[in-house]
């Protein structure tokens, strides 16, 4: 049940100002990934718990026979309140030569969203938010904060190990 | 004839050698390249020149051994001119160029090598004379560019020496129409191409294509020119990730197979059955061949090593004997590549520096032939490589001095490092104590280059040395890459794989009495074969869910050996034992010690690999410093069956304590309404005077109200107490010190009337007890304690510094003759419930007093004592008596003197 998302990958992202978002969910919250960060979307089956791991390492996957991080969204945004999921979904990024798996509630579609629509974090954004997000797309009915992996190795886990 | 010898002795080892070299140093020779060309826009970058040093110096060393003269007199006298830079010199277009100009020659060279297998003949002298020109101080002549290979060409003919090629002697002469390589060779240097076209390419294809042109006689060994092709294609260089990738998927590739079968074995009749077969065999082999090609013995790199040590003893005039242990231990490649460079230069070293000539051997004593060992062994997630010679080991004094030279130690600091500490200068850069330089080592880069080496692959090298008796170096480097058997098993509900290296034995608790279980002071141990072993519980290091003390019983006590320690990880189960690929945990993880990698096990499933040395960290740190003498302790003790008066008392929670009665001066029962603070310490009025109290838990825990019991010491005079809660019992029992200290102030524990008991050391809780005290000292005598067992040793040195006595103490006469050849004693204390009585008196030979110590003295042993020339007698708790004998020896000698 892997979706590999690089035939989503479209060349007229880089020329507009349109960028292209892997939309995930944390609760009724969503969340987008640039496409081209995400290299796969899976089922997480049975993970592998590292005891004395740092906080927001949820375990370990073996993806294929890749060893893959798990780090737990839900446990880096503080997102606690917790919803009775079947089977964990995650996304496959690539950061610095290892593999890690972003574990959300569910995933969305691919939305095409202009930059005109991205705005700054709200000031009063709860500072684990504020540490892991690039910025916040204005949608019709909702809001998207857009997941900088820059800041999520850089800020969050850093704090958190 | 010497380079056509080398092929037929050493055959197809000496090839695969060469064209080991040929890939390497064509790389190598590339970054010096590049570098050189960084360098010289760059030329304050101290660490670029480092670096090409290193490179130069490398292939210079190798080329030594190789047997190819031409490229080792270029490379020394490259290496020399760099080196000028090294200290400072500045760097200008023209110095660069020359030495770009060698470089480019070096690669002409190799690349004939590699076609050839053959170093071409000639020499450099017009390069040479240039660069050592250089180094003498002269500026070099304006010269052709680098990119210019008219040098090649002929340039500077005069300068060209064309020497006859040793393998073009042919037996038989030469057919009409054949042209002699000497010839070609000439016509190859001298060749009509035009200068513009000339480059390294063109150049190879040129002489390849004229050598094929050329008739090739087959009876001169020359035939691998015209297979020459063929002869390329044997081994290729594959890098690592691809390695890598192919491994993954390999292992992808057996848990689908793994899948199938389970399918297949539900369904007996299946069709698949066979094919299935097949291809699980197929997979199978697969993977071996995968792991295979990341594995190779160690004794691979090795083989250079012989023939290193003969060119060695040749050049230097010694004898030395090469033994190697544990070639087989299996090494990942690439980690056999990484090492190799340091294990060279450290045999050189050894062989240079370390070997005596074999006249200076005799006449110290040693055996003429000198002996260098290499050894390999995996020791838990480590390889272990040790290179040690018996040779006149580091001259510390002079490390010393030459660190404190090069600013790298201030000369007291220097002073005071310890041996171990002062013995790691050599590792830093241009550190060397070689007066003069040889060709083999000596310039300083060795150790350094060695260090950067192994640390870059996340090792560690350790030295010790003796002199007079040799160096060992240590190597420590990671398992990450290699493939280990693991142990996999269960705690907390979760799977861990633990190396089977460190794996010593299973025991499998119960709450009988063989293996239970017991608590002291909360640390778990376990009594193996009447010795204490320190227990961790697993899930409560890793904090797992640890559910009640009732999971002690029916789990498993894995016993691990680490270094010199023993020690048991409880898990719940042992499940299976699996040869797991060992993968690096992830950089977000690899501040735990506690693993040492992470693995996918047969079913898919990823677990941790447990490192044992990081999981020690989890039994205490002083565990490590007296676990040393524990084994001495037990087989010496338990070999008499000395039985000792012992105090056993309660103080603070845990297991009951206990200090040999001997030690105490008086018990007594103080009312803590009586005791004071005065000057940030509890005291007591005692007999008129204070008496300072102490406590043997770290916090000072007084009662509220009553008496509470006090142990008084003497100490200078002076009464000193420790507060206790309970006096349970005064014993007399073996003391068997079965398990070392976790603890500060704790000489270690021992089973006293059944119970695990800690024993105190009394001199830990009273401030004094154990420290000199000058003032009693009147130029002070020197003492030397023979005694073998430690825990005997602890206590009695404190007793006799506090008597004013400096005090040199060993474990066995054995120990003491190299005290006594160097220094001299006014007395000796033995131990003498051992026997070996007359070996004493021999050492004591009457020139000073000497005094036996037992814990019981009988009269036989008054008798045999007083026949062999004993002094005294007196009971090793007998501390009165002790140091009423040693005051005896003090004003004897005063008056003699």
């Amino acid at each position: 049940m892997s979706v590999t998302m690089a035939d989503v990958h479209d060349d007229d992202t880089r020329a507009s100002d349109i960028e292209q978002l892997v939309m995930f969910y944390l609760n009724d919250q969503v969340f987008g990934l640039p496409i081209h960060q995400v290299r796969d979307v899976f089922i997480v089956s049975t993970m592998t718990r590292v005891p004395l791991a740092p906080a927001g390492v949820a375990g370990l996957f073996n993806l294929r026979g890749r060893v893959m991080t798990m780090l737990c969204m839900r446990e880096l945004l503080g997102v606690t309140q917790h919803v009775d999921n079947a089977g964990m979904t995650a996304i496959g990024i690539e950061w610095r030569g290892e593999s890690f798996g972003l574990v959300v509630d569910r995933i969305g579609e691919v939305a095409s969203l202009s930059r005109s629509t991205r705005d700054l974090n709200p000031a009063n954004l709860d500072p684990r938010w504020a540490g892991l997000s690039a910025g916040v797309y204005k949608l019709a009915d909702t809001l998207l904060v857009e997941l900088s992996l820059d800041a999520l190795f850089n800020n969050s886990l850093k704090n958190a190990a | 004839m010497e380079s056509l010898e080398s092929c037929v002795l050493y055959g197809a080892n000496m090839d695969d050698l060469l064209r080991d070299f040929v890939i390497e140093t064509t790389e190598n020779i590339d970054v010096v390249d590049s570098e050189l060309v960084r360098f010289e826009q760059d030329p304050n970058n101290k660490a670029i020149i480092a670096q090409i040093f290193r490179l130069v110096h490398t292939i210079k060393g190798t080329c030594g051994f190789l047997g190819l003269p031409r490229l080792e007199a270029l490379t020394h006298a490259a290496e020399s001119a760099i080196d000028l830079f090294r200290d400072g010199a500045p760097v200008t277009r023209d110095v660069v160029s020359l030495i770009l100009v060698t470089i480019d020659r070096i690669k002409m060279i190799m690349a004939e090598l590699d076609r050839s297998m053959q170093e071409p003949s000639g020499a450099d002298l017009d390069l040479i004379s240039r660069l050592e020109a250089l180094v003498l101080g002269e500026v070099p002549e304006s010269r052709p560019q680098a990119s210019d290979f008219s040098n090649l060409n002929g340039e500077g003919n005069e300068d060209i020496t064309v020497g006859t090629l040793v393998y073009q002697v042919l037996e038989r002469p030469l057919r009409p129409g054949e042209v002699s390589l000497d010839e070609l060779e000439k016509a190859f240097r001298e060749g009509d191409l035009p200068e513009t076209e000339f480059n390294s390419k063109t150049l190879n294809d040129a002489g390849l294509s004229s050598n094929l042109a050329a008739p090739e006689p087959a009876d001169t060994g020359m035939e691998m020119l015209a297979v020459d092709g063929a002869n390329k294609k044997t081994s290729i260089r594959v890098s690592v990730d691809t390695l890598e990738h192919l491994m993954t998927m390999v292992s992808e590739l057996v848990l689908t197979r793994n899948q199938l079968l389970e399918i297949a074995r539900r369904d007996e009749n299946s069709a698949f059955k066979s094919p299935l077969q097949r291809l699980s065999q197929v997979t199978a082999e697969l993977q071996e061949s995968v792991m295979k090609t990341r594995m190779q013995p160690i004794g691979s790199a090795w083989a250079l090593f012989p023939r290193l040590i003969r060119d060695l003893c040749e050049e230097l005039k010694k004898e030395i004997d090469l033994e190697t242990i544990g070639a087989e231990t299996g090494i990942d490649r690439q980690l056999l590549e990484m090492i190799k460079d340091p294990m060279m230069h450290m045999i050189r070293n050894a062989a240079d520096h370390g070997i005596e000539t074999p006249g200076s051997r005799t006449l110290v004593g040693k055996p003429a032939r000198g002996r260098i060992t290499v050894e390999a062994a995996q020791k838990g997630g480590y390889i272990l490589l040790s290179i040690s010679d018996d040779g006149r080991g580091l001259n510390l004094k002079r490390v010393r001095e030459k660190a404190v030279e090069l600013g790298l130690a201030s000369e007291s600091d220097a002073a005071q490092m310890s041996d171990q500490q002062a013995s790691k200068f050599i590792f830093n850069a241009g550190f060397s104590t070689a007066e003069k330089l040889t060709h083999i080592s000596g310039r300083g880069v060795g150790m350094d280059v060695v260090r950067s080496n192994i640390e870059q692959i996340g090792g560690s090298i350790d030295i010790s040395t003796t002199l007079g008796k040799g160096t060992r170096v240590e190597i420590k480097i990671p398992l990450t890459l290699a493939i280990a058997a693991a142990l996999i098993v269960e705690s907390g509900g979760q799977r861990f794989a633990l190396p089977q290296m460190t794996v010593i034995e299973l025991v499998r608790a119960s709450s009988s009495n063989e293996a239970r279980i017991e608590h002291l002071h909360s640390a778990p141990v376990l009594r193996l074969r009447e010795r204490l072993l320190p227990l961790m519980q697993l899930s409560d290091v890793l904090g797992l869910k640890q559910a009640s003390e009732a999971s002690w019983e029916n789990s498993f006590i894995i016993v691990c050996q680490v270094g010199q320690l023993r020690f048991g990880i409880v898990v719940d189960s042992v499940l299976q034992t699996e040869e797991i690929v060992v993968k690096p945990v992830s950089v977000r993880m690899r501040h735990l010690s506690c693993y040492s990698g992470v693995t996918i096990l047969g079913d898919g499933t990823v677990i941790m690999i447990l490192d044992p040395n990081g999981l020690l960290q989890h039994l205490g740190s002083s565990v490590e410093a007296h676990n040393d003498n524990v084994t001495d302790i037990q087989t010496q003790v338990s070999d008499e069956e000395i039985k000792t008066t012992l105090l056993v008392f309660r103080a603070g929670p845990g297991a009951p304590k206990a200090l040999p009665l001997a030690l105490v001066t008086r018990l007594e029962e103080i009312d803590v309404s009586r005791i004071e603070v005065s000057n940030g310490q509890h005291v007591v009025q005692y007999r008129g005077k204070l008496m300072a109290l102490f406590s043997c838990q770290n916090d000072m825990v007084l009662r509220e109200s009553g008496n509470q019991p006090v142990l008084v010491f003497m100490h200078g005079g002076a009464a000193v107490g420790v507060l206790v809660d309970e006096i349970i019992d005064i014993v007399e029992d073996v003391l068997n010190i079965t398990m070392e200290s976790t603890a500060p102030g704790i000489l270690g524990s021992a089973i006293i009337r059944e119970r695990a008991t800690d024993i105190i050391d009394a001199a830990y809780f009273v401030p004094g007890l154990g420290s000199d005290n000058p003032a009693v000292s009147r130029g002070r005598q020197r003492l030397l304690l023979v005694e073998s067992n430690d825990l005997f040793r602890a206590m009695l040195v404190p007793v006799m510094q506090a008597a004013g006595f400096e005090v040199v103490n060993v474990s066995s006469a054995r120990n003491a003759a190299p005290h006594l050849a160097q220094e001299k004693f006014d007395v000796i204390v033995a131990n003498i419930e051992n026997g070996g009585l007359d070996d004493f008196s021999a050492m004591a030979d009457g020139h000073c007093r000497l005094i036996g110590i037992a814990s019981r003295a009988s009269q036989h042993l008054l008798q045999t004592a007083h026949d062999a020339n004993f002094d005294d007698v007196v009971g090793i708790f007998d501390r009165e008596g002790l140091i009423a004998s040693l005051r005896a020896s003090d004003s004897m000698i005063g008056e003699a003197a």
